[in-house]
Formats: C-alpha cells, sequence, structure tokens
C-alpha cells in the first residue's frame, strides 16, 4: 500500500515539475554549482520572503548568460572591488528604457569567478502589478523598490543594485544620454544607517540598447506604466562596459543635514560620472 | 484530589467550536478551569469543560461572568471573513468584543488574548515584505469586508492602553492551516482544483494549527502584553504550496483587474471570495520574529509536513 502511497506524494504538481524539468535539461553544472556557492538565506523550499528561488535564479542566470556573453559582450572591470560579504550598495546610472543594466550589473557579480554575489535588484513600483512579468523578477532575486524592503536585504547582509536616478534615468530620451539626473538621497540614508558599503557602478552602452525619441504619456498613464518610449520595438546589440569603482564609506551622523546629506550623495554622483567618462573613452565601437 | 477543577482558575474560550480553539482548550484544561461558548453551537468537550451556545449581545452572556468570576479569556471565537453578511461579521465580531471586552473589565479579568489576522495589512501590490506590527493596517481602505477584521483590532488596542490591568495581547498570525481548520486557505489546500490568479502567485506563511494553540498557550501562560505577529521564517509562494498538497491551480483572468473582480461575483464562490482575491495576487508577509523572540516561541511543524496532512487528506478521500 505504502509504494503506491509514496510517487503520488513526491509528484510535485505541474509548476514546480516545469521549474524542475527546466533546471535539470538546460542549467549547466557550472551555474549549479556557482549559485549554490552563494548563501541565500532561503525556507524550507528553496523560497526566501520576497519570492527568490533558488531554482528559478539558476534557471534565470543560464538564460542570462548567453545574452551578457553574446548580444552585449559585456566587458566589465573593477568587479573583485565589490566586498566579498556584508551589506553593499550597489549605485549605478540608470538607461535604456528597459532595466537591463541592472541584469548586466547582477550577472557580473554572480559570475565572478571569486567569492560570487547574488545582489537584489530594487525594481520600480508598477513591476508587481503585471501578470508573470512581477513574479519572474522576485523568483531570480529582484525586489519592490521600498525603503523598508531596502533596509531588510542590507540587514541580512545583502548586496543591492540601486538607480537612484529611478525612471528619470530609464525613461530619459536619446538626446540626453549619459547625462545624469537629479539623485534621490534614500540610498545614502540606508548605506549610513545600515553600514552598507556603497560601490559606484558606471554603465556604458545600455543608452544605446534601445535609443528613445520621446514618450508617450497618454499612452503611459492609460496604462499605469512609468513611460511608454517611441523606440524601435527591438534591444540592439551595442557593446556594454561596467565599471566598478573604488568601495566608499559613509560614517552614520545623527546630527546630520539634509545639505551634508546631499553634499555626500554628489559625491557617489561624482564617481559614477567619472566611471561614465572612462567607460567611455575605452569604449572603442559602440556596436 | 486537591486540584479539583472548581479550585482551578478560570478561562473563558470563545469560538469553541472551531478546530484551534480546542486544540488550546486540550493543552489548557489540565491547569484551567474552562469554560467554551461558541456562537454557532453548544460542543461537547469533556465534563470537566462547562460549554455554552451564546450570542454575546444576548444578557445571558453576562450571566457567565457572574457565574465563574473568569480569571482570563481566549477570544477566538469571530466570524471570518469568507462567512456571513459585511453587516452580520461586523455585529458579532466588532460589537461582540466590544461587549466581550467590557464585561471583562468590568468583572475583574486579568489576561485576555485576543486572536486577530494578518489580513488587517490588507494585500497591496507595494506592500515590502516582513512587514511589522507597527506598519499601518491598510486592509479597511482596500476593502468594505474586511474592515470589520480592522475594528475588531482598533477596539482591542483601546482596551489595551486604557485598560492595563486587562493585560490585553493580541495576535496576527500568518494562514492557520492543518487538521479540522475550515478557513479559506485550508479548504483551498484541500480541494482537488483550487483558483489562481492567472500571473500571480503571491509568497505566503503558513502556521500548523497545532502550533498556532501552542502560540496561544504560550502567550497566555506568559505576562507580556501588546500586538504580535505570529509567523514562521519559512515562505512559500501559492502555486508552490497548491501544488505541493496536490491541489490543481486553475488560473483565473487577472487583467484587466475589474475583470476577475466581475467573474468571482458572478461565480459567489464561498471559498474563494471576491474580496479576498488581492490576497492571492499580493503578498502580505509577515515578520513574526519579535513574538518568537519575546514568548520563546518556535513552530514545530515545517511546510513540508502541512503540506503532507493535505496530500493525504486527498488520497484518503
Amino acid at each position: 500500500m505504502l509504494s503506491v502511497r509514496i510517487p503520488l506524494y513526491l509528484n510535485p504538481g505541474p509548476g514546480m515539475k516545469l521549474r524542475q524539468y527546466l533546471k535539470k535539461r538546460i542549467v549547466p553544472e557550472a551555474i549549479d554549482r556557482q549559485v549554490d556557492r552563494m548563501r541565500k538565506v532561503t525556507g524550507s523550499l528553496g523560497h526566501d520572503p520576497w519570492g527568490f528561488q533558488e531554482d528559478a535564479a539558476k534557471i534565470g542566470m543560464t538564460l542570462v548568460r548567453p545574452i551578457h556573453d553574446y548580444w552585449f559582450r559585456v566587458d566589465s572591470r573593477g568587479e573583485e572591488r565589490v566586498p566579498d560579504e556584508g551589506p553593499v550598495l550597489l549605485v549605478a546610472n540608470h538607461s535604456g528604457q528597459l532595466p537591463l543594466d541592472g541584469l548586466m550589473i547582477g550577472y557580473t557579480l554572480a559570475n565572478r569567478a571569486q567569492n560570487p554575489r547574488l545582489p537584489r535588484a530594487m525594481i520600480e513600483r508598477f513591476f508587481p502589478t503585471v501578470p508573470w512579468l512581477g513574479n519572474l523578477l522576485n523568483q531570480v532575486g529582484a525586489v519592490l523598490g521600498d525603503p523598508a524592503n531596502c533596509a531588510r536585504m542590507l540587514e541580512n547582509g545583502e548586496a543591492v543594485i540601486i538607480f537612484p536616478e529611478g525612471i528619470r534615468g530609464s525613461g530619459k530620451p536619446y538626446r540626453e544620454r549619459y547625462q545624469l539626473k537629479r539623485f534621490g538621497s534614500g540610498f545614502m540614508r540606508l548605506a549610513m544607517e545600515h553600514n552598507a558599503t556603497v560601490v559606484p557602478v558606471g554603465v556604458v552602452g545600455c543608452e544605446e540598447t534601445m535609443p528613445a525619441f520621446g514618450n508617450v504619456r497618454p499612452l503611459a498613464r492609460w496604462l499605469g506604466v512609468p513611460y511608454v518610449p517611441v523606440a524601435a520595438p527591438v534591444v540592439l546589440p551595442s557593446r556594454v562596459l561596467l565599471r566598478f569603482g573604488e568601495p566608499m564609506h559613509f560614517q552614520p551622523d545623527p546630527e546630520m543635514t539634509e545639505e551634508t546629506m546631499a553634499r555626500h550623495v554628489d559625491r557617489v554622483r561624482n564617481a559614477i560620472s567619472d566611471l561614465i567618462d572612462q567607460g567611455l573613452s575605452e569604449r572603442e565601437r559602440v556596436f | 484530589m486537591s486540584d479539583s477543577v472548581e479550585n482551578r482558575p478560570t478561562l473563558l474560550v470563545t469560538g469553541a467550536g472551531g478546530a484551534l480553539a480546542q486544540q488550546v482548550i486540550q493543552r489548557l484544561r489540565a491547569d484551567y478551569r474552562v469554560v467554551a461558548v461558541d456562537f454557532r453551537e453548544e460542543v461537547w468537550l469533556g465534563p470537566d469543560v462547562d460549554s455554552y451556545r451564546v450570542d454575546f449581545q444576548k444578557r445571558g452572556f453576562e450571566d457567565l461572568f457572574r457565574r465563574y468570576r473568569f480569571d482570563g479569556v481566549v477570544h477566538l471565537g469571530r466570524i471570518m471573513s469568507s462567512q456571513g453578511t459585511r453587516m452580520s461579521r461586523y455585529n458579532a465580531n466588532v460589537l461582540g468584543t466590544d461587549r466581550l471586552l467590557s464585561l471583562s473589565d468590568r468583572y475583574g479579568v486579568r489576561r485576555v488574548i485576543v486572536l486577530s489576522t494578518y489580513h488587517v495589512y490588507g494585500a497591496n501590490a507595494f506592500n515590502p515584505a516582513l512587514i511589522d506590527e507597527s506598519y499601518p493596517l491598510k486592509s479597511a481602505g482596500l476593502s468594505m469586508d474586511l474592515v470589520d477584521s480592522v475594528e475588531l483590532e482598533n477596539l482591542a488596542t483601546i482596551y489595551l492602553w486604557r485598560n492595563p490591568e486587562l493585560n490585553i495581547t493580541i495576535l496576527r498570525p500568518c494562514n492557520i492551516v492543518g487538521p479540522g481548520v475550515r478557513n479559506t486557505i485550508s479548504n483551498l489546500l484541500a480541494s482537488r482544483n483550487a483558483p489562481v490568479m492567472a500571473g500571480f502567485s503571491p509568497m505566503m506563511q503558513f502556521i500548523h494549527s497545532e502550533d498556532m494553540a501552542r502560540a496561544i498557550e504560550t502567550a497566555y501562560r506568559q505576562p507580556h502584553t501588546g500586538i504580535f505577529n505570529v509567523a514562521p521564517q519559512d515562505w512559500v509562494d501559492y502555486r508552490d504550496a497548491l501544488e505541493a498538497c496536490g491541489c490543481r491551480p486553475i488560473p483565473v483572468p487577472s487583467i484587466p483587474p475589474a475583470l476577475p473582480r466581475t467573474l468571482l461575483r458572478a461565480l459567489n464562490m464561498r471559498r474563494f471570495p471576491p474580496y479576498l482575491m488581492d490576497f492571492f495576487k499580493y503578498p502580505v508577509i509577515i515578520d513574526g520574529r519579535q513574538f518568537a523572540q519575546r514568548f520563546q516561541f518556535e513552530p514545530e511543524r515545517r511546510l513540508e509536513t502541512i503540506f503532507r496532512y493535505y496530500r493525504e487528506l486527498r488520497y484518503q478521500s
């Protein structure tokens, strides 16, 4: 009797089967081991409170690899500067309409030979309302961009990718490429409160992946999305350069005024600006 | 027998018809003289437990306080969000609790446990994960049908501060599941097919009813007052939970948002009420660490054990 019951119990159902099937069929052993090396705080079934799922992350990494290696031919330098453990804020410029810059930074660190880390990307607030996509992003480690979430992540000693420009950066038209928009100061507050290392990252090349020439505001409002770019509906294969800067530390100070805070934010912004200039001067051709 | 039932401190447990209350009574009956009440039925719980079917609003309820001079109250009796009408839930849950707490105050009760629910936080796409006890109770703003849950809590909180001698502890558990539990999520896990919102599979937390009963017992026996989330440090998404229970997910079209709401209202399924729809779309992940630390409480049953029960249940049927 028992022999009949066990197979039935072990039947994980169609959705879990698909994930297990994909993991078995497409995930190479190297990626399987690479993700296992990164310690994550997960529950008994491999999930964390934000929806991260180990097997989904392995499948995601497998699918991103050809995009990283062959479509964008990412050239990264300085990723070894990101501390091996402890809370880290990876602060980068945002561009290219789609959050591909976050994906490339995340993959680069996860693929690092020495002490790989799977950073968590803070995503726009409208993503969780989009069916399938919202869940998918959560499963591979992206998190709703809420300060409370970021604070918890840093408490857990995670590396977090932040774009302080937000949609001001990603949604800007092509004519404003490589111009840094206003930086929010929330990340600085969090870095100080949680004693997190700030690593500035300059992203070059994502601006050219989807050049936009305008924004259809009424349509964006109607769809409930931040912007609808007037752009070719393809992601162009431009070369992407990632430049990781020197880690920065900011001491918490309860007496800190907004002005001092803004000066600290400017230091990070200037560092990113320098890294972008470095990337642009090192870039030999766009595609 | 020196420790006769009459000499023990008396304890009123409401909602005695429910599986959770019966497990709580089982744990406390050795040390307390338990009086069990339920508004649905008179439940036979053995010769040492006096059981009554009462309506909190009726005068007879006060007679119980006069007769037994309760030392403590464990308030688990409430009409769940999936039952009754909005008005009947409001009357039973809010006005009933008000009467229970005012009688407790008048008759010198010294310890009160109120069972709330994580539903009070409300399901919202913008909820951060690991919500702590100070997070705003957004539920009332999101659905009129959950107003009674929030009001019940607000009322208990008012008593908590205004009548400190009642020593009130409010518990906000995550999904309570397990043998005999008849709430929405337990019924869904036990069913052969369960609706899911297409493209959405929110993270969820589950606590076994035996663990929850132990949490209530632990809370009752310790003097710490306040408001506490009760949830294990373990998480799973809804679809994986269904599938781990051997239940087939049936997708309900989810966009535009008006469509599933209209559809569910038209179907009017008891086991998938339209106003709980968002709890199957967006996560409400609570942080139970404060309760765990203060009361030294750790749930014993893991998700695998919980889901195995539902798989076995299906196999047996």
